[in-house]
This record gives structure tokens, C-alpha cells and sequence, in this order.
């Protein structure tokens, strides 16, 4: 979500993202119902003029769903045992297809843009701070690349000190620098203005 | 200028004693505070935006308590951290400028300018719509002073703004310091960042030891280094 985003101007991304959302999960359930080849290959066919829509770049595009690929690697080979290759062949079409559209959801909207979509969902419920909880995911979506710098650094550090099999020369510097930059992530937050 | 108001100050982390009895009037445009690690100056700093509360005494700013009336003075206070990656609260970098001001409410065309205006100010444009943590760090901490400037506080405090920049980028962070319209009081080890500024206040152990002009501290400082 952090580094797929693509800006543009492509009425994929002028859309708003409550209705992007509602149309991916109407689309995905869409998706997970043909039965024939044919129809899984119209409902790819429009997934693939969608992203020609948003001006997706194909290294992009393929990067949105890679992450799936391995999972066919096992999910495929295994239908096709079961239930023959036409059927495994169905899966596959249909599991690349969701990711597909919710990849294009996410290249096509910003983080503010879904938490807002977020918030507004969660805004009737009054025992749920809506703006709290949309925080609280801006937050642990910034917390990925930060605990990552922490760890590569630690690791660089390990490796100078010619510590690379001690587990211990990992996780206590990495939990003791997580709850300092916790700390120090609050404060900002404070002085940000953020809980007055 | 705003007047920020420091009355018989003290604070106290456990039992050591991090700050004894500062009193100040701070109303200069440009007020650097300069001291060895573990003086205080950082909670000194600290206490301007209420992220430190005094452990006995006062801090005002424009006649308002930083303890009882801590919302209100955040408004009027930007803070500027020495690791601007701590700062960074949004995964994009207009989205981390647009989050300054996320409390104001304002209708999203005028906050859209803003932040346009305040990328624009800082050389951000063409890094609007990347990934906040990609930046180097001279431009994360560009992107710090960004988030805070949009929204018009009236008074800047930057903690060791430079320390984790290269001499380059110390630079250009330092001339847009000194370029704000605002008051600004900037924490610093790096002397040459506060020549030029109107007040340097030297701490040593809690205490202040020198407050002179910036020519006058700054000599009795590096005096009391060598």
C-alpha cells in the first residue's frame, strides 16, 4: 500500500474511494462466481481495459499481483490433481483477476483517500472513534518502513560486530529501538496536535 | 513577536535535576539555545510545545499556560524534531503536510492549497507523491519544516534540526530556518547555525550560564569549550 500507489489523473483516481470500494467488493464477488473459461476471460478482459483506463504502467501492474503467483505455484498443481486442469485453470483466472482489481483499487487511491473511506464507514457506529481508529491505521502502515530501517540497520550492525549467528544481538536492540521510536512517534504525534 | 515565558523553571526525570530555576522573557525573532549533551536544553525546548510539563515553576507563551492551556499553544507552536523520520506520520509526502492539518477542518480546497503552497515553499513539488520514506534526509527534514509550517503557528522550535544532516543539506535547512517569518528558537551543537541570531542562550547543568546576543554567548561558549 506504501510504495504502490501511482498518481494520475484518470477518473480511476478522481473516483471517490468509498465507491472504488464498494465497486471491488461487487466486482470480486463478481469474479468468484463464472464457471466457464470464457466468462473468466470477458471478466479479465475488463480488468485489463480498467488498467489501461488508469494508465497503470505494466511493471506496476504485474508488481500488484506477483505476490500471488507463489501461492498458484502450490494452489494449481494441486486442483488440477483433484479436479482436472480445466477447473485448476478456472481458480487461477479467477484469484488473478480479484487481486488484479483490488492491486488497481490500491494504485489508484491514496492512503488518506481509504482512510477517509474508513472513517466515513466506521462514523455511525458512536462507540468507535472513527478518526482514532483511522489513525491508528496511518500509523501501522508508517510503522512498516520504519521497523524495517530499524531492523537493516541492526543487522548492519550485527554483522560489523561479527555477531550474525546471536539471535539476542537482533531482537534486543530491535525492540528496545521499536519502543524508542514508538516514543518518539508519540511525541511528534503530540506535538502535532494530534490528540487536543 | 510572540513572548515566551520562562518562570522559575525547574524539572526534575527521577531524582536528577534537569533544569533549576530558569526564568526567561524570549521575544527576540531569532533565540538560539546552545550547551553540551545532557544540559537540558532539549527540555527546555520541550516545555515551549507542552511535550515537557515543568516540574515546579511556569512556562508561558503570549500570556498562555503551556500546562493548563496546552491545545491552544500547540496551535501556536510548531515543533521540529532532530530525526525528522519520527516526525513522519503519512506514508506519502503530501499526505504527511496535509495531515498538519487535519485538526483545522478547513474545506479540502483551502488545505489543498496550503500544503501546495508549503511543498512548493520547500522544494517538495516534484516529490509530492512519493514515498515519505524514500526522501534523503535533508529533504525529511525539509518535509518536517513543511508539515509544520503549513499550518501558520506563530512560533517555530526546532531541536537540533541539523545534527543527522550532512553539511550540505545543514545548509539549506538552516537558510529556510532563518528565512521564516515566525519566531523561531532553534536547539543546536552546530554554532554557525545561530551566528546570525538575535539571542544565544548558553545552558550548562540546568542553568543558564550565558545569555547574550548571538557574538557575545557564542564567545563566552567556545571560551568555556577550549
Amino acid at each position: 500500500m506504501i510504495a504502490l500507489y501511482h498518481p494520475g489523473r484518470s477518473l480511476l483516481h478522481r473516483a471517490p474511494a468509498l465507491l472504488k470500494l464498494a465497486l471491488l467488493a461487487a466486482s470480486v464477488t463478481v469474479v468468484a462466481l463464472p464457471r466457464e473459461p470464457w466468462q473468466l476471460a470477458v471478466a479479465a478482459g475488463i480488468t485489463i481495459v480498467l488498467f489501461l483506463v488508469a494508465a497503470v504502467p505494466v511493471r506496476l501492474a504485474a508488481r500488484g499481483v506477483a505476490p500471488v503467483l507463489w501461492l498458484l505455484l502450490v494452489a494449481v498443481p494441486l486442483n488440477a490433481w483433484f479436479s482436472g486442469w480445466e477447473s485448476a485453470a478456472v481458480m487461477a483466472g479467477r484469484v488473478i483477476t480479484a487481486v488484479a482489481l483490488a492491486a488497481l483499487f490500491t494504485i489508484t487511491t491514496t492512503v488518506t483517500a481509504v482512510l477517509g473511506a474508513m472513517t466515513t464507514l466506521l462514523r455511525p457506529f458512536p462507540f468507535i472513534d472513527a478518526d482514532r481508529v483511522g489513525l491508528m491505521m496511518a500509523l501501522t502502515i508508517r510503522a512498516v518502513p520504519l521497523l524495517a530501517a530499524i531492523v537493516g540497520s541492526v543487522i548492519e550492525a550485527r554483522k560489523a560486530r561479527g555477531l550474525e549467528r546471536s539471535l539476542r544481538a537482533i531482537a534486543v536492540p530491535v525492540i528496545v529501538r521499536s519502543l524508542q521510536t514508538a516514543d518518539e512517534l508519540g511525541e511528534a504525534l503530540i506535538a502535532r496536535g494530534v490528540d487536543d | 513577536m510572540p513572548e515566551i515565558r520562562f518562570e522559575a523553571v525547574g524539572h526534575r526525570f527521577g531524582d536528577d535535576r534537569v533544569l533549576s530555576d530558569i526564568s526567561l522573557t524570549l521575544t527576540e525573532a531569532r533565540v538560539g539555545i546552545v550547551g553540551a549533551n545532557g544540559s537540558g536544553k532539549s527540555t527546555l525546548a520541550r516545555m515551549i510545545n507542552g511535550l515537557v510539563s515543568p516540574t515546579t515553576g511556569r512556562v508561558g507563551v503570549d500570556g498562555l499556560d503551556v500546562k493548563r492551556d496546552g491545545r491552544e499553544v500547540r496551535r501556536r507552536v510548531g515543533f521540529v524534531f532532530t530525526n525528522p523520520d519520527n516526525q513522519i506520520v503519512m506514508p506519502t509526502v503530501r499526505e504527511d503536510v496535509a495531515f498538519s492539518l487535519r485538526r483545522m477542518r478547513l474545506p479540502s480546497e483551502v488545505a489543498a492549497a496550503r500544503v501546495d503552497a508549503a511543498l512548493d515553499r520547500f522544494g517538495l513539488t516534484t516529490l509530492a507523491d512519493r514515498a515519505a520514506h524514500t526522501l534523503s534526509g535533508g529533504q525529511k527534514q525539509l518535509l518536517s519544516l513543511a508539515a509544520v509550517l503549513v499550518a501558520e503557528p506563530a512560533i517555530v522550535v526546532a531541536d537540533e534540526p541539523t545534527t543527522l544532516l550532512d553539511a550540505r543539506n545543514a545548509r539549506v535547512v538552516g537558510e529556510h530556518l532563518s528565512s521564516l517569518d515566525q519566531q523561531i528558537v532553534v536547539v543546536t551543537h552546530q554554532l554557525d547555525l545561530v551566528e546570525e541570531f538575535d539571542r544565544v542562550i548558553v545552558i550548562d547543568a540546568g542553568r543558564v550560564v550565558a545569555d547574550d546576543s548571538a557574538a557575545g554567548a557564542l564567545a563566552w561558549y567556545r571560551a568555556a569549550l577550549t
